[in-house]
Parts: structure tokens; sequence; C-alpha cells
């Protein structure tokens, strides 16, 4: 512990530190675990029961895709309340904020983490993808596009997540707000809440918004069609709800 | 140089003035007692030294870096323990150490883990995890995490509150140990510590300071220390 042990450089060990640390966490408790359960019941049964992509007869996975954005506005809030709710309710900000750590490397770190907890979640439903392989004979690159599109899907709810996070002590606040927020956006882009939309906007301003809906933008991938747009979309919901929470943070 | 300087400290709350133009400085080798009834502005101040709270006006320095504008240069020197000594409870006691000295991007992590471990004496409870442990431990904890880097600005709020006489026995002894090399500031409302621990007292009341003097001339002040803490801070 003497001075002269101090690194003077700690390049990115700090931030590292933090990732693992936030990657961790998800597991010291049974919720992570109870989390990749839901998430691949929901996925699977959605996909097969909902979507009848079996009775469908085609080697495709559009049908389960589909889902993803409801899975995504409810499981992302779920893994994302944590973010900063959890540190506000147990103290340990204070020692956050005075560890030599910037906000915005804290922040990144835990969404990263985050981020990658979702993914795991996500790889775990492969075997469905294999199943569509096993019984037809599937387009891969179109599935590898479709699952990189629901995983920059995630991002951006995580993103809406972690700003409902930061603003709170209390997780169960935190999901429910998250929750709410991408919601809308699940909604935007599907009939009923269109023609409720129409009623205000006029169908022009209808389309505008609809640009903004989840599925829209997930839906390219589905069919292959990897578009600089979608890809911005969702980047930008993650790196503004991460930036507006990291704001929310250091304002406190 | 001080190693701790607040200059004009002010923070509000609303309408509430909570600290009022604080400033003060704290040399290498001294101890400071922050003395004050609850609700003075202690913890305030605490906060805004180590830069989790931004002061409304002022600003604090430590180690000669300013913590609103070079927060990670000043916070690789300073040592923290906020009050009732928040930790991530569902870890271990060896693992929350050892993300602190992680994150602090230590270059010996381990090394500095098993000292802190040994110095702090939580050897025997390293692998239970800090949800479990009693308030003594957890208090010990919550000091480890702020000397794992060995730092030489010490600020602690209310380390031994809660602790019993042996506990705080212990804190005291580890502090004493370590005081020569730093400048530490410590906040309590138990005013015998002053004479065990402290060589300097500073009173705040209604976010003011009222008295910052030597140990020796505080307790000159009288022998009735409980009458003595009134007065001063009526």
């Amino acid at each position: 512990m003497s001075s002269s042990e101090k690194s003077s450089s700690p390049g990115l060990k700090p931030f590292m530190a933090m990732v693992r640390r936030e990657f961790a966490g998800y597991f010291r408790t049974p919720l992570a675990y109870v989390f990749l359960a839901v998430f691949n019941a929901f996925a699977v049964s959605l996909a097969f029961f909902v979507g009848g992509l079996y009775e469908s007869g085609i080697a495709s996975l559009d049908r389960f895709f589909l889902y993803h954005p409801w899975l995504w506005a409810f499981l992302a809030p779920a893994a994302g309340a944590r973010l900063w709710a959890e540190e506000r309710r147990q103290g340990t900000i204070e020692l956050l904020l005075t560890w030599p750590i910037t906000v915005w490397q804290a922040a990144l770190g835990k969404f990263l983490a985050a981020w990658l907890f979702l993914a795991c979640a996500l790889l775990m439903t492969v075997p469905v993808a294999l199943t569509v392989g096993w019984l037809g004979d599937p387009d891969w690159g179109v599935i590898i596009a479709g699952y990189a599109g629901s995983l920059l899907c995630a991002g951006a709810c995580l993103g809406i997540a972690a700003i409902a996070s930061a603003l709170t002590r209390s997780q169960v606040i935190a999901f429910v707000t998250g929750f709410l927020a991408c919601f809308v956006l699940v909604l935007v882009g599907y009939g009923v809440f269109d023609e409720l939309l129409a009623g205000l906007l006029g169908s022009a301003g209808v389309d505008e918004v609809r640009r903004f809906g989840l599925w829209r933008n997930l839906e390219p991938f589905t069919l292959g069609l990897v578009d600089v747009r979608p890809i911005a979309y969702f980047l930008s919901v993650a790196f503004a709800g991460l930036g507006l929470s990291t704001i929310i943070v250091e304002r406190r | 140089m001080p190693l701790i300087e607040a200059k004009n400290l002010s923070k509000s709350y609303g309408a509430i003035r909570a600290v009022r133009s604080v400033s003060f400085t704290v040399d290498r080798g001294e101890v400071v007692g922050f003395l004050g009834p609850n609700g003075a502005g202690k913890s305030t101040t605490m906060k805004m030294l180590t830069g989790h709270l931004r002061a409304d006006e002022g600003a604090s320095v430590i180690a000669g870096f300013d913590v609103a504008d070079q927060a990670v240069q000043a916070k690789q020197h300073l040592g923290y323990s906020p009050e009732g000594a928040p930790a991530y409870g569902e870890m271990t006691v060896r693992e929350f150490l050892r993300f602190a000295a992680d994150l602090r991007g230590l270059a010996n992590p381990a090394e500095s883990v098993r000292q802190t471990l040994e110095l702090c004496r939580l050897n025997e409870v390293a692998a239970q995890t800090i949800d479990t442990l009693s308030k003594g431990y957890r208090m010990r904890v919550g000091f480890a995490q702020a000397v794992i880097h060995d730092p030489e600005v010490l600020i602690l709020d209310e380390p031994t509150d809660g602790l019993d006489p042996n506990q705080k026995f212990e804190v005291r002894r580890i502090l004493k140990e370590m005081a020569a090399r730093k400048a530490v500031i410590v906040s309590t409302h138990i005013l015998e510590e002053v004479g065990e621990l402290c060589t300097r007292v500073i009173v705040i009341a209604k976010g003011e300071v009222r008295c910052d003097e030597s140990r020796d001339k505080f307790l000159a002040r009288g022998s009735d220390l409980n009458a003595v803490f009134r007065q001063l801070t009526a």
C-alpha cells in the first residue's frame, strides 16, 4: 500500500472492473436466472404458439423476431432497472462518485454489462434457429441479420431503461416507467395505434411517427436487409439514453 | 501546501441554506474532528469536499487538485467513507475490496486487498457477503475501501457511529497508526473522541463554522465538553 505501488496510468483497468462487476452482479441474485428463463419461454412460445412458426412451413425466423420488440420492451427495463436505482438505494452511488472514475465511464460500463447480459439471453434462443435449420433450409445470413437487429433493438430499449433508472431509487418505478416508454415505441407502427394517431396528426404525421417504431426498424433485419437507417436509429436511441442518464446522475 | 482546502463552500436545498461559506484548510499530520449537531451541515460539507455534491458556490481542493475541474486526480488522493458506510451488499468483503482496488487502478490489487484485510482485521469475514455482516464489520469494510490505496487525504463521516466500545477503540487505533502521514477529517458527535483522536477541532452549526482551533485550546474551554458544545452550537 505504499505510494510507489500506486499505478500512474490505470488505463482501461477501472472501466473493465466496472463492466465485470456489473455483469457478475446479474448472476449474484436468482433474478438473472429467472430473467433468462422467462425470456426464453416467451421468445419460444410466442414464435411457435402465437406466430405459428411451425405451421407456416417456412424455414425462416421472421415470426420469431416479430415479437422481439415486445420482449425487449418488457425485459430490457427489467434488466436495466437496477443500473442506477440500486446504487441510490444502497447509497453506493456516493462511493462510485467519489472513486476516480468519471460518471461517463461508470455509465458506459454499466450499460455495456447490461447489454451483454441481454445478449446472453438472446444467445440462448439459438436452438430455435437450429430447429429451423434442422427442419428446413433457411437463409443463415438472414437469420444472423435478424439476431443482430434484435440485439440493437435491445440496446435501444436499454437506453430508455437507463434514463428511467437514473431518475429514481426504486427499481420498481424504474421498471414501470422504462416499460411504458418502450411500450409506446412498440405500439408506434401498429394498426390500431396508428389510427388513433391519425386522428391527432393526420396521415402524413403518422408516417413520420411510424419511422420511430421499434418493429418498423427491426423488420428489415428479419428480411435480411441490413440498412444504415435502422442501425443509426437503434444506436441513437441507445446512446441518447446513455448520455441522458449520465447527465441526470451528474446533475443529481 | 495544505492537503485539504475548503474555499467558501455553500450549498442550499431549496430555501434552506445548509452550508454557508465554509472555509478551512487541513495539513498533513492533522486529524480534524468535525463536530456539530445533526443537520448542522457536516455531511453536506463533506460531500462537497469529496466531489459527491456540487457546491453552489466555492471550491474544494484535494492534494492540490480541484474536485470539480480535476475530479479524477483529486479522487485518486482521496479516501472517503460516507455516513453509514454504504457498500455493495451482495458482494463478499474480498470481492468488494478487490473491486475498489481495480477501480482505483492499483498496480498490485491482490496485495493491496491482502494488506487492507490485515490492517482492518477483516480476514475472518473476507469470504462473507457484506449483507450478512454485523454493523461493526460493515463500518470496518467502509473504512477499508477508503484506505486501500493509502490515500493522502482521508475523510470519514461518522466512522464510529453505532460501534461498541471495543470496535470504536479498534477504529481509533487504526486511524492513529496512519494519521501522521495523512490529512484526516473525522465527523462525529461523540465529544470524547476529540481528546483521544483529534489534533484539531472544527465546530459547525446552522451551516457555519463556529469554532476552528487546536484540540488543547478546545479542551481548555471547560471541563464539561457537553456544555461547551451546547454553547458553541446554540
